[in-house]
């Protein structure tokens, strides 16, 4: 098993996180991981972007060019997604802020609301737990069990408190995909 | 007990790798995309009691260098392709004055300010002495944040072991790319072995006073200096030389590539197995000294070569050098801080082999 995942949003919206979560979770279930953020002049507001690499062998290129799956989080991004996205792969579309049908249609595509399911729990800057959830529904390439271990180790003691939130977001992103 | 693997960027491995190879004294100036590593030490040296100072510039940063390592320090800075370019007259000076020291080059590409992507065109300037005068050094280049790690304790033993600047050269994809990461073990450097030529410390032990200097007025004896150095290059090429091969006895062509460029070329290995077509791949691990000889092997054996760089081709000139006119030897890369794709190396395989 080998799923390459490009993932694209607006600054702010938490794609790194994303991104280093996916790999955390990826490699504390005994995989082979590579995160590459796309560095730059990236701002708030900005395009982010990464190339999340989970493997059970060792990994080439990390840089991701025909990804399995790639993760649209905002309209700015579904060009950058369509262009590179192989050839009957996944888009997991942020169907809160895309509005617009793919062009692609050899695309698997899975739609999360993930905006509005974030706000129902509380928090619109967790919508990004929520596509991480439906993507590992989706792609089964992290389980994400080892999350809650993960998460209290990447936030520091003061942001323990936000742990079940994100764990609920996780669970609805899993829960939407159908 | 083995260490718990770890989630790190590259740059904060090499970090971590050499405050605990022993590094006490670390030297450097901002610069994308080497920061991390920078910001790491600012972190982490000051809680061990070790020295970090963020200079006033690189060319200031080396030369701290410089004196730390003539007092005995294991000692380090690091920078990017602009601030390397900087270092360059400090790094002549410490390898005329046998200064052992390790340098990190996260390199980006150029010419000039160039860009902040990743990029391999400082290859010439790494591996020729990139400064003034007949020098060399050693120069590792890593591949993978694991080895980024392990090659940064090799890179203090070497220097120390050989009495020279070790540069690390990785790149920006190298430096700011996560994966997993296993530490060896720290080293307390207090239980390195001593430094018998270092300065320092006469009025407590009353030894002979030590000079550290690179200036020899005198021709012959300057002649005689560099020659004795360039014996020392012999031994290093010698026993110092290191790479990794892959699938290279059944090969129609080989790759040759190193750090970020192996990797890609490594992926269009296996794109081409899917398509029948067996290539291989030699990745230099140390370019200088350049594995020549076990690549002159291969292309003895009638193997053909495609040298795979982020850059307009610099370390094909020490392949066609390897190579000595017994194998064609093609060339495919990008530069700009352009990385090239698995899929364009395939192509060029193809066009190559004509399949």
């Amino acid at each position: 098993m080998t799923e390459k995942t490009f993932m694209a949003g607006f600054g702010g919206q938490g794609i790194i996180s994303l991104g280093q979560l996916w790999v955390y979770c990826g490699m504390k279930e005994g995989k082979e991981v590579t995160f590459f953020p796309f560095y730059g002049a990236e701002k708030r507001g900005g395009v982010a972007r990464a190339s999340v690499i989970v493997s059970d062998h060792e990994i080439a290129s990390p840089l991701v060019t025909a990804p399995d799956s790639a993760v649209v989080m905002n309209m700015d991004s579904l060009p950058l997604c369509e262009e590179v996205l192989k050839e009957g792969g996944t888009l997991l579309i942020n169907s809160s802020l895309v509005k617009v049908e793919t062009r692609r249609k050899d695309a698997k595509v899975v739609k999360i609301p993930c905006n509005e399911l974030a706000e129902q729990i509380g928090e619109v800057k967790i919508a990004n737990m929520v596509m991480m959830g439906a993507l590992s529904k989706v792609t089964g390439a992290v389980k994400l069990d080892k999350l809650e271990a993960v998460l209290k180790t990447f936030f520091p003691e003061s942001k323990h408190k936000f742990i079940p939130m994100n764990l609920k977001a996780i669970e609805a992103g899993m829960a939407a995909v159908k | 007990m083995a260490e718990e693997k770890r989630l790190m960027k590259g740059n904060e491995a090499i970090a971590e790798a050499a405050i605990r190879a022993g590094c006490s004294a670390y030297f450097g100036y901002p610069i994308t995309p080497q920061n991390e590593l920078t910001a790491y030490m600012a972190k982490h040296m000051l809680d061990k009691k070790r020295v970090f100072i963020q200079a006033e510039s690189e060319v200031s940063a080396i030369n701290m260098v410089y004196g730390a390592a003539a007092a005995g320090a294991r000692t380090m800075t690091s920078s990017s392709s602009p601030g390397i370019s900087l270092k360059q007259e400090g790094i002549s000076y410490a390898c005329g004055a046998d200064l052992p020291c390790v340098v990190v080059n996260v390199a980006r590409s150029g010419p000039g300010l160039g860009g902040i992507s990743p990029g391999q065109a400082d290859y010439f300037q790494s591996t020729r002495g990139g400064g003034h005068g007949d020098y060399f050094h050693i120069v590792l280049a890593p591949k993978s944040v694991q080895e980024a790690a392990d090659l940064t304790y090799k890179a203090f033993e070497l220097a120390d072991q050989w009495r020279m600047p070790v540069m690390i050269l990785a790149d920006g994809l190298i430096g700011q790319m996560m994966e997993g990461v296993i530490f060896q073990p720290a080293i307390d450097p207090a239980s390195l072995p001593r430094k018998p030529w270092a300065t320092g410390h006469q009025a407590d032990t009353h030894r002979e006073i030590n000079h550290i200097s690179s200036i020899h007025l005198v021709p012959a004896e300057l002649e005689a200096s560099v020659r004795a150095r360039f014996k020392r290059y012999d031994q290093i090429k010698a026993v110092e030389s290191r790479y990794e091969e892959v699938n290279v006895d059944k090969a129609e062509l080989i790759m040759v590539g190193y750090g970020t460029s192996a990797r890609v070329a490594l992926g269009a290995m296996e794109l081409a197995r899917k398509q029948g077509i067996e290539v291989g791949l030699f990745r230099p691990i140390t370019l200088w000294p350049f594995p020549d000889k076990r690549l002159g092997e291969l292309a003895a054996k009638g193997k053909r070569f495609l040298s795979v760089e982020m850059s307009m081709g610099q370390m094909i000139e020490d392949v066609k050098l390897a190579v000595n006119g017994k194998a064609e030897v093609s060339f495919y890369g990008r530069c700009g801080g352009m990385i090239p794709t698995e899929e364009e190396v395939l192509a060029e395989i193809r066009r190559i082999l004509k399949k």
